[in-house]
């Protein structure tokens, strides 16, 4: 035998030398193996999910092609099915959402991040951002219950004020797209908020003092040199909350008034894409209708993709817990 | 040279100054007046609807008053059961991956996909499970709603384990394995119980999101006018009955989706406020 | 400690009404329970420059920012004693325009996220500047001041961010010329530059003070033998010792200051 420099040393041999059942019994592989196929059970589903998607609505987009984009009629007795007034509907209550959300949300948001004194602010935030936890059939059930009579209080001086637009005329049954931009307005403004604080917060402090010392007040050195700083963060979560909003069933469906028809009023009833799909997916008639449903959620999916894609993009930039 | 009398211009912006901090204060209680306002109105008229026989008694026949939501509880005990049973170990141990093992390409594309799946509408996420389970197989079933969930719970678990565990400091994993532990050792005996704290709340906070989810349900779990046993039929659920009741023509039923929502919104908060207290305590723990 | 008595030599001290520009009596300053200075008692002149010199720690900067009342937005702080500006106390004036009138430049150079004009023209805008042509003759006037203007005239649009470090710092300085203070701090201005840049910065300095009083805070004692008229040597929150610059580092009267000039400590 070679004399050997080393002692002989019991346990693992170094690099190539361990062989398979010991590199197995050291858990090494198998914890890769198993974890690794955890992360790829994530990529299969997706995928799946795509698939699944395309192959059933394959009926409807064969025979509507592109112009089930654009069509208006939702007619199940002669099969002719568009997605224009569910498109519709979803775009005109998710952008009356950001309208109300995003004044109320950022100014929120710059309160809490800059105004508030720190007690008054992580109470509040608190508050908020359990707002954000609250399920969506309870914001509908307060919508139903609650929201909807104010609304019918509120509809005449909203008339006499805004009545002659065409935005508020007509008749106004409650369950309306108003109803329904409000109720998501709601929803969207914690996550608006809770973002936007953050992305504020970020901003580093010397570009306060470096206004503050030229003699801006709060407010100034907030509005001209804080938020702008923050600018992208802030639309970022705007995407966010309009992904979001676009793809808000329950509530919605509560109060939109089921009513497949694209009128400019928002007095009136509409219907959006997640609420048809909710309301008739269960006991849809025939396979050409399950199909074009599918096809709805298809649109869907491709709409909140596109979105949620530019907001990430947006909020990565600045937020600084984002890293790859 | 100023003196003591302010120039109008320094007044304006003063007072500019003053109402902008108004304006956001009052957009900011509005936010926060509104959680407290839903919280005070299904306590009012969710609380006193709620009685022994809201939990023990299944649903009256259509147009009888009374009953109870007991199977609508159950269902949803059983539907986060099996939701939690697959989403919590698929997105645990993905986690796990990507902190451990992550740093490629790979698993840059996970991330990516799983912010992709974490945006997807819950309604259409329901679409999928009908494809895959409920057609098939011809029938609506528990099973179906509890897969539906469980795909809503994926990502958020992947997400919360990653961010967790990659914040046990890098000094505590290397002190394992200079110690002799193989790398996994010290994940498992390490790492992750370094991070339960985070785990478990972000489980916690998981589950509260996905038990409020309705669209996702109904047209895989359906609804159940009574019990369900096993996992092959259709069950009623606590979200999908204050959907199905708010909607209805009675009143009692309207009475009845107050108390069920009551009931929904305080477990959901109560979990909620629960997991941010373990959180905050934990971060004040010096190190 | 015994209150600390500072030497003004009669034949150096400018004589006038309007000679002393600041001046603080018995200063006290607490973060939270903390107290970091102790009894501060000084004045600065008009048109010359004042250095606080001292370790790390010391609070001269803290002092610093008393003077502009930056100190406020630190919260749980407590001031006590007096500040007078041309002899009006700075806590009975509007806090706005007392940090116009003394402004202040910051140790790390931090121009806004907006294009050089503008970072200029921020200061007269929220003053009510509001006429274009007057704006860009104040934006190239201090420009100019900052000893920046030949560098940077053919691309006043772009980005501040494109300049570097020392060229931003000079920024820095021109934006707080804008506003044609009286008194102008800065915050060690220097520390984060090249020795080319600091001095491009020091000439500026001998510059200004004819129309502007300068008062820096530097931990760099040649700078302060350099550029300061007056110097201030502060030590552990209090002011030990005040004095021409050149007696402060020739033939100081305090031990402590003796022991900081000469290097046995700091």
């Amino acid at each position: 035998m070679a004399a050997s420099t080393t002692p002989a040393i019991k346990g693992r041999p170094l690099g190539r030398a361990q062989s398979f059942q010991q590199r197995l019994r050291a858990g090494d592989d198998l914890a890769y193996i198993v974890t690794l196929a955890a992360a790829a059970a994530v990529l299969a589903v997706t995928a799946l999910l795509v698939y699944e998607l395309y192959v059933h609505s394959a009926l409807s987009r064969h025979k509507f092609g592109w112009s089930f984009l654009v069509t208006q009629t939702w007619d199940p007795v002669a099969e002719q099915f568009g997605a224009l007034p569910f498109i519709y509907g979803t775009v005109v209550t998710s952008v009356l959402a950001l309208l109300i959300g995003i004044p109320l949300g950022v100014g929120a948001a710059i309160f809490l991040a800059e105004l508030a004194p720190p007690g008054i602010s992580s109470g509040l935030t608190f508050l908020i951002e359990l707002l954000a936890a609250v399920p969506s059939v309870i914001f509908g059930l307060l919508g139903v219950f609650v929201l909807i009579p104010i609304l019918h209080k509120l509809e005449d001086p909203i008339r006499s004020v805004l009545g002659w637009t065409p935005l508020f005329q007509g008749p106004f049954y409650g369950v309306s797209m108003l109803s329904a931009g409000v109720v998501l307005s709601l929803m969207i403004i914690p996550f608006i908020i809770s973002i936007s604080r953050e992305v504020i917060l970020a901003v580093p402090s010397d570009q306060r003092e470096a206004a503050l010392a030229l003699g801006a007040t709060r407010w100034e050195s907030t509005w001209d040199v804080v938020v702008p700083y923050a600018y992208k963060g802030i639309t970022g979560s705007i995407f966010l909350s309009l992904a979001r909003a676009l793809g808000e069933t329950m509530a919605v469906t509560m109060v939109i008034g089921n009513d497949p028809k694209i009128v400019t009023s928002l007095f009136a009833p509409g219907y959006s894409i997640a609420a048809i799909i909710a309301n008739e997916f269960a006991e849809a008639p025939g396979e050409m209708y399950t199909s074009a449903l599918i096809e709805l959620g298809l649109v869907l999916f491709a709409l909140t993709i596109v979105i949620n894609g530019a907001a990430r993009l947006l909020v990565a930039g600045t937020s600084a817990k984002e890293g790859t | 040279m100023a003196g003591r009398a302010m120039s109008f211009h320094v007044i304006r912006r003063k007072t500019v100054n003053a109402v902008m901090l108004s304006l956001t204060g009052l957009c900011t209680f509005i936010a926060a007046g509104t959680l407290l306002y839903i919280l005070g109105y299904l306590f009012v008229h969710g609380g006193k609807n709620l009685s022994w026989d809201f939990f023990t008694k299944l649903p009256a026949p259509v147009g009888e008053t009374g009953g109870g939501m007991a199977n609508a509880i159950l269902g949803s005990a059983k539907l986060l059961l099996l939701a939690t049973a697959i989403g919590v170990p698929i997105g645990f141990l993905g986690g796990v991956y990507l902190a451990e093992f992550g740093g490629n390409t790979f698993a840059y594309v996970v991330r990516y996909v799983t912010d992709l799946l974490n945006g997807v509408p819950s309604i259409v996420i329901g679409i999928f499970a009908y494809t895959l389970i409920v057609l098939p197989q011809k029938h609506f079933s528990t099973m179906a709603g509890g897969f539906a969930l469980s795909i809503m719970m994926i990502p958020i678990a992947i997400r919360s384990s990653e961010e967790f565990l990659r914040a046990v400091p890098l000094a505590l994993r290397e002190g394992a394995m200079a110690l002799g532990a193989s790398k996994s050792k010290a994940i498992w005996t390490v790492v992750i119980p370094a991070a339960k704290n985070g785990i478990m709340t972000g489980i916690m906070l998981n589950l509260a999101r996905v038990a409020g989810e309705t669209a996702p349900l109904i047209f895989t779990s359906l609804g159940n006018r009574f019990w369900s046993p096993g996992w092959e039929q259709p069950t009623a659920s606590l979200p999908v009955m204050i959907y199905t009741y708010a909607l209805g023509p009675y009143e009692d039923w309207h009475q009845q989706a107050w108390a069920a929502g009551f009931v929904l919104l305080t477990l959901v908060l109560a979990v909620n406020i629960c997991a941010r207290l373990i959180l905050s305590r934990q971060a004040h723990v010096p190190r | 400690m015994p209150p600390v008595s500072v030497n003004m030599p009669e034949e150096i001290r400018p004589t006038g009404a309007a000679a002393s520009k600041l001046s603080t009596t018995n200063l006290n300053f607490h973060y939270g329970t903390f107290q970091a200075l102790h009894g501060i008692s000084m004045q600065v002149y008009t048109n010359r420059v004042t250095a606080f010199i001292g370790p790390s720690g010391c609070g001269k900067s803290t002092f610093l920012r008393t003077l502009n009342r930056m100190n406020e937005t630190v919260r749980h702080s407590r001031v006590e004693g007096e500040i007078l500006l041309d002899g009006e106390d700075i806590f009975n004036l509007d806090v706005s325009e007392v940090r116009r009138r003394v402004g202040m430049v910051f140790q790390k150079s931090n121009p806004f996220p907006k294009s050089i004009f503008e970072n200029v023209a921020y200061g007269p805008r929220i003053n009510g500047y509001a006429n274009r042509a007057a704006l860009r003759d104040r934006v190239e006037q201090s420009l100019r001041r900052a000893a920046l203007w030949d560098e940077v005239k053919d691309k006043l649009q772009q980005s501040a961010y494109s300049l570097s470090g020392g060229q931003q710092q000079r920024l820095c300085i021109a934006r707080a010329l804008a506003v044609n203070p009286e008194v102008l701090l800065l915050d060690e201005p220097c520390s984060a530059l090249d020795p080319i840049a600091t001095a491009k910065i020091e000439d500026l300095i001998f510059q200004l003070k004819n129309s502007c009083t300068i008062v820096i805070v530097t931990h760099n004692m040649q700078q302060a033998a350099r550029v300061a008229d007056f110097t201030g040597f502060f030590l552990m929150g209090r002011l030990i010792e005040f004095d021409n610059t050149a007696k402060i580092f020739k033939n100081p009267s305090m031990r402590e200051t003796e022991d900081y000039v000469t290097g046995r400590f700091g």
